[in-house]
């Protein structure tokens, strides 16, 4: 069967244990999480856990029953099944030079992005796009020289209740 | 009134029921074994905390009431992961109270410390780490509905040292009652069920441990009664429907019978019911049922469509999905003709005189099948039988006709050798009264001999049927079948002196060695007072039949008497 990225939204306890709960859920089984984003919902009691992982149909099925049967997890949405808007966030660390500032520039410019700080010959960029914009970005950004970067992985919400 | 973390635990065990626990103590459990010395609850201590564990596992399984484990911190703690493991495959509800460390020592490598709570994450159905003396009554109250409620299973309470030894403000409560869900109105898949019933020529049953665990064994008895369909039953499920019924088919899957298999591989219908489709039933599961609709129900929705996809998938309790179905019976005066299944029990009749479940018997060797056949003869079926795991199992599970739910006590989904001997000690404590015997294996009793000594120091009288044949059984069957007889391993002619040992440990042992003594040591050693150990020296090749072979379709099975040693 055909496997495709699946963004998961889980509303967990916000309690100690509970990522490593439904980290195990995934990994006792030898199944990757690509992306996971975790924080407080409106109602601290509670968490959000939205991550990403490649399966098919059947399995990703079977790993929803799997979480929803966690005493910490509330329920369990797949969002890649129901109509919602996904974000990732990439933070970029690059060398400034003579050469590529104006390339870095139009790459800023063509993403959406921004400058966050500028530290003598080093510059930060954050740029937010769905996750193929970000890969573009980060295609466009490669050959001008990246000392280093971080991506927050995807954060998704349905478009309605 | 403030009281001690201690105190408010033995206070909430008893409103929450529990009368005995299994339990070892060590330096971290010292406030809590104060509070035990005062003498509000029995505990039985063992003498390995697996065996508390397999103990508490028994008496949950016997009972059907939560089983109570308490250890201490480190190795007390880790010992429990094996029994932990088997309760959590098998459904069984289990608190194990494991003592921790004090909190402000935790995760420095302090005496004694491991992280339980990490150890045992995936083989619990939920675990907890108490921080705070404030939360220690609301948290046990919870592990005890978690371990019992919906699809049961262990529960584990990490309890820090310095937590049971604080105060606070505790205001018992009555003891909890356990609420029975009531009957809900059938669903729309409940009367498609009926068509189906109604339509089918070939039907049959498939219960499993959820039946025993949802105490349903009445309503699955209604139902295949009413319906006049067959009911086969999984390692789990035995007892649920009497074995000595004309509709019974015996086990299915790999040692199952030859008639329950080709029943599976035959029907238009299954209705399977509290039961998983485990690989050691299905087979080959492109060949299972290949020809049924199949209705499953189950209380746990990651139970359906997991190995088999059913074409009616109902998430429910077993109780009360029978019961809608019984009703709706009821309601449409729901009549079976005699000829309507006449085909169908025919077929099944040829199948049974086909191939019975049978072995060779003999003058010389006890064989091993003949000494459960003989318990079964004077038992009549109403004893409560543990076992341990391999060959002394599966002849157990086919030779002992087991009448009533919980009578039969057994490692299914884990398979852990060294379960039956303390499960049969949990067993007679949870019924002190019954007959409880432990089908064992020379290999398998080894693995937890040492609570011979707890027998006997708390009167409990189990007794033990050990099916000696100087081997690891069944891996040996296996290299027998398909190792070209290299016994890897395997033999265990290098053993202690059974005899012996009972005498050592104050037990009453007896020993059989011709066919001719197998009765009368049965016959005494089940009467006499107190434990009793009987070895039987069987025939040492015997091999477990019918057998399918470890990955083949159901309806391939190897019968024997063409293997015949």
């Amino acid at each position: 069967m055909e496997k495709k990225a699946h963004t998961l939204a889980l509303t967990v306890s916000n309690k100690p244990d509970v990522l490593a709960r439904v980290a195990g859920v995934l990994g006792g089984r030898g199944y990757n999480i690509e992306t996971l984003c975790v924080d407080a919902t409106i109602d601290p009691a509670y968490s959000k856990i939205i991550l990403t992982t490649i399966q098919d149909k059947t399995t990703m099925t079977k790993i929803e029953k799997q979480l929803i049967k966690l005493i910490d997890v509330h329920k369990v949405t797949d969002l890649t099944k129901v109509e919602s808007v996904s974000r990732e966030m990439m933070l970029v660390r690059m060398k400034l030079t003579d050469k590529n500032k104006a390339d870095i520039a139009l790459i800023i410019d063509t993403f959406n992005g921004r400058v966050v700080t500028m530290n003598g010959d080093h510059c930060v960029l954050e740029i937010t796009g769905e996750k193929e914009v970000i890969e573009r970005a980060l295609a466009s950004l490669k050959p001008l020289g990246i000392d280093d970067m971080a991506r927050t992985g995807i954060v998704a919400l349905e478009r309605q209740a | 009134m403030q009281r001690k973390g201690a105190e408010i635990l033995i206070q909430v065990l008893k409103e929450e029921g529990v009368h005995t626990i299994f339990g070892y103590p060590g330096g971290v459990l010292l406030d809590i074994y104060d509070e035990i010395h005062k003498g509000h609850i029995r505990h039985i201590l063992v003498r390995h905390e697996q065996g508390a564990v397999h103990a508490a596992d028994g008496f949950a399984r016997a009972s059907g009431q939560v089983g109570v484990v308490l250890v201490t911190s480190g190795p007390g703690a880790s010992n429990t992961v094996t029994g932990i493991a088997n309760a959590y495959m098998d459904s069984i509800p289990i608190v194990v109270l494991t003592g921790q460390v004090p909190t402000h020592l935790i995760g420095t490598d302090a005496f004694q410390e491991v992280d339980i709570v990490g150890i045992t994450r995936p083989c619990t159905k939920h675990n907890f780490l108490v921080k705070r003396v404030e939360e220690l009554a609301k948290t046990l109250h919870e592990a005890f509905h978690i371990a019992r409620s919906g699809r049961p299973g262990p529960v584990l309470v990490d309890l820090p040292k310095d937590v049971m030894a604080a105060q606070t403000e505790y205001t018992p409560r009555p003891p909890v009652r356990e609420e029975e869900t009531p009957p809900r109105p059938a669903s729309k898949k409940a009367f498609y069920v009926m068509d189906l019933i109604a339509e089918s020529s070939r039907p049959l049953i498939l219960s499993g441990g959820g039946v025993i665990l949802g105490r349903a064994s009445e309503e699955l008895r209604k139902l295949a009664w009413r319906t006049k369909i067959p009911v086969s039953s999984t390692l789990m499920g035995l007892g649920a429907f009497p074995g000595t019924d004309p509709l019974w088919l015996g086990m299915p899957g790999m040692h199952g019978t030859y008639y329950a298999n080709m029943a599976i591989s035959h029907c238009d219908l299954m209705i399977a019911i509290g039961m998983r489709f485990d690989d050691r039933v299905t087979g080959k599961i492109d060949h299972f049922a290949p020809h049924a609709k199949i209705v499953h129900v189950d209380v746990d929705p990651s139970s359906i469509n997991k190995n088999v996809m059913v074409h009616v998938p109902i998430v429910s309790d077993c109780k009360s999905a029978l019961q809608s179905f019984n009703a709706l019976l009821e309601q449409q005066n729901f009549t079976v003709e005699d000829d309507q299944r006449k085909e169908w029990f025919d077929q099944i009749e040829a199948w049974k005189r086909e191939n019975p479940l049978s072995y060779c018997p003999s003058d010389t060797e006890i064989k091993p099948q003949f000494v459960i056949e003989t318990l079964y003869k004077l038992t009549k079926g109403k004893a409560i039988i543990t076992t341990e795991v391999g060959q002394n199992q599966m002849w157990a599970a086919q030779f002992y006709k087991f009448e009533e739910p919980n009578t039969f006590l057994s490692s299914g989904g884990l398979g852990t050798m060294g379960y039956g001997f303390p499960a049969a000690i949990g067993a007679q404590i949870a019924f002190p009264d019954k007959l409880v015997v432990d089908i064992a294996g020379d290999g398998s009793i080894q693995m937890n001999i040492q609570e011979m000594a707890t027998a006997v120091q708390y009167d409990i009288p189990v007794k033990i049927v050990l099916i000696n044949n100087g081997y690891l059984g069944m891996v040996r069957q296996w290299q027998q079948l398909f190792y070209e007889k290299r016994y890897s391993q395997t033999d265990m002619t290098f053993q202690p002196d059974f005899l012996k040992l009972a005498e050592a440990y104050g037990w009453t042992g007896l020993r059989a060695t011709r066919p001719d003594e197998v009765e009368e040591v049965l016959k005494r050693g089940l009467s006499a007072k107190g434990p009793v150990i009987m070895d039987f020296r069987v025939s040492r090749e015997e091999c477990v039949y019918p057998m399918v072979r470890p990955g083949g379709p159901i309806s391939e099975m190897t019968l024997g008497r063409e293997m015949a040693n």
